[in-house]
């Protein structure tokens, strides 16, 4: 029987050295379509600059656009942390108590409907033109995401896996630290992702509103001065932002769950 | 097939799983002990002849327009050291009854026994292997298997020698560090099988273990079942839906029917062991199963043509 064998050897490469040349590739194209583009119809960089007319604007306002990208990060990341501290533990008493689930968790999953950027004129005028109005807007549109992925994920353990922990005499504590919480990882990360991405949403909707600092700041006022291409310097950079953040996400999950089917890469 | 029995020298000598027995502080090993010592099998059976009872246990469910009376006056008695199948027509108790047993379920009514100690919680020492292998999936096969001692606050270097001992008895000294997606259906279920056992338990409880397996599988993990347990000596009460598994693995087979779910009636199986796969074929083998499929049909279970296999 093969079974006695031991486990073949399958060179295969790790998804990522795969897919990364080629989205590299199909963006590279892009940027030349639209250079070439701009060249050919000649349309006046006010209004569409060609991606080498951003480059030199993102070279020229390194300093301007190092210092809002700071406040920005730091709302998204105050932002983000504040929804997984409050947003973990309420999916763990949500899971946990049959009170929480029936009464808070129905009104959670019910307000995912409310656009809650449409809340951040109203945090403003509650808050004050600070800080703490973009990082609460930022902390709100992340946390569902969590919540809501975090409860699925608690309760994705299968019944017989608790009777089986029962069986060996598990305490509670261990129950969810060995059982529940690892199986319920995929889901957690999965949410984060999701939280993160909305948090740079959060964070410049909240600047639009009313900031003296941030990325959206900057978008905002380039835009009253019709100065397009630092419009798009901006833009540009949050953009990066928002992916080194899912990037940091995704590659914290790979290396605590090498197990998980959207990982698994063969190994040995 | 040259592996579909592992000859005896692969697996280890039943001195080694002694000696880790001697080790063990676990009181509830102590028994194991003296079974595998100098008393054989068959005098400890007569000598302790209910190592578990169950006595007018019922269990009825209330479902949200009605009660389902699951378990209707259940006695049994099984010896210490017997293998026991429950065999009976879908949803007529038999998870139910293992669910009571483990403690993982409380009684209606009734009282239950193992060993010395009535069923009244989670039943400590008893390993259990349900129809789905449940490994967790982020830890290797050698790791779920050292689950069991983590969580009963065992040693950690004894355990992880037993570990490996045990899986090398199922074929799988190869596979200590694959994950379980790395394990074929038939692996996994083993994996499972060695970490029920890992702490030596005097009782093994299993719901369909084999119902998801294919029947070559299925054969090969009869036969290391049979090799495992005469070698522990455990007692094992093992839920089947195939008539052949249940003739094949048992000493007694306990047949039951649904609605409400009770014994109808308890068959003992005077094949000799070790059992081997030819004796499918015997005569003696047949009859047993024609026996059970009869008890079926008289339930009304089975009609003409229908009394193979599930
Ligand atoms: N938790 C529960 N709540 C309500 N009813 C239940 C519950 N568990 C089992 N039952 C009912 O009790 C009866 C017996 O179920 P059980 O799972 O013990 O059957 P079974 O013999 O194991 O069936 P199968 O062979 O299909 O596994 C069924 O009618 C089932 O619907
Ligand atoms: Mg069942």
């Amino acid at each position: 029987m093969t079974d006695i064998a031991a486990p073949a050897v399958m060179p295969s490469r790790p998804a990522w050295q795969i897919k990364v040349p080629y989205a590299l590739l199909s963006l590279l194209m892009l940027l030349l379509i639209w250079q070439f583009g701009t060249m050919i119809f000649k349309t006046p960089p006010y209004l569409l600059p060609s991606p080498v007319d951003i480059g030199f604007k993102i070279v020229k306002d390194w300093k301007l656009l190092l210092l809002h990208s700071g406040v920005t990060t730091f709302e998204i990341v105050t932002g983000f942390i504040i929804s997984v501290l409050i947003g973990l533990p309420l999916a763990i008493l949500v899971t946990y108590s049959p009170m929480f689930d029936k009464a808070i968790y129905p009104l959670i999953v019910g307000s995912q409907t409310i656009p809650k950027v449409a809340l951040a004129p109203l945090m403003l005028a509650w808050l004050g033109f600070g800080y703490a109005p973009k990082i609460l807007i930022t902390a709100l549109v992340a946390f569902f995401p969590i919540v809501i992925n975090s409860v699925v994920g608690l309760r994705s353990a299968p019944p017989q896996m608790l009777h089986l922990a029962r069986s060996m005499g598990a305490s509670s504590w261990q129950i969810f630290f060995r059982f529940r919480l690892p199986q319920a990882l995929p889901n957690i990360f999965a949410g984060m992702k999701l939280a993160v991405v909305l948090a740079v949403i959060g964070a410049i909707v909240a600047e639009f509103v009313g900031a003296d600092a941030g990325l959206g700041y900057v978008i905002i006022t380039a835009g009253s001065s019709f100065d397009i291409p630092r419009q798009f310097a901006a833009i540009v950079v949050l953009s990066v932002i928002g992916m080194a953040f899912f990037w940091l996400a995704s590659w914290i999950e790979r290396i605590s769950l090498p197990w998980h089917v959207s990982i698994r890469q063969t190994h040995h | 097939m040259s592996s579909l029995r592992i000859t005896e020298d692969a697996a280890p000598s039943q001195s080694t799983l002694r000696g880790w027995f001697k080790r063990s502080s676990n009181p509830a090993c102590g028994a194991v002990l003296n079974r595998a010592g100098a008393v054989s099998q068959s005098d400890y059976v007569s000598i302790h002849k209910d190592y578990i009872s169950i006595r007018g246990t019922s269990k009825s469910f209330v479902g949200r327009n009605a009660v389902v009376h699951a378990l209707s006056e259940v006695d049994l008695d099984i010896a210490d050291g017997e293998f026991v199948s429950v065999i009976g027509p879908s949803g007529c108790g038999k998870s139910t009854l293992l669910m009571l047993l483990a403690g993982l379920e409380p009684a209606s009514s009734g009282t239950m026994r193992v060993g010395n100690k009535n069923v009244d919680g989670p039943t400590p020492d008893l390993g259990i292997v349900f129809q789905q292998d449940v490994l967790l999936e982020w830890r290797t096969a050698l790791q779920n298997v050292l689950l069991q001692a983590e969580i009963r606050g065992q040693d950690k270097t004894a355990a992880t020698a037993r570990a490996k001992e045990l899986l090398a008895m199922v074929g799988l000294q190869n596979f200590l560090d694959a994950y379980p997606y790395e394990l074929s259906g038939g692996m996994r279920q083993r994996v499972s099988i060695c970490r029920a056992l890992l702490h030596a338990p005097p009782l093994l409880l299993m719901d369909e273990p084999f119902g998801a397996l294919d029947a070559l599988t299925r054969d090969q993990l009869q036969i290391d079942l049979l090799r495992l347990w005469s070698k522990q000596k455990m007692t094992v009460m093992f839920i089947t839906h195939s008539i052949s598994e249940a003739v094949f693995l048992s000493d007694r087979i306990v047949v039951m029917s649904s609605r409400p779910g009770r014994i109808e009636e308890i068959i003992k199986i005077d094949l000799p062991r070790p059992r081997r796969l030819s004796m499918r074929e015997t005569p003696e083998f047949l009859a047993y199963m024609q026996k059970v499929t009869a008890v079926f049909k008289t339930l009304g279970v089975l009609r003409d043509e229908e009394g193979d296999d599930e």
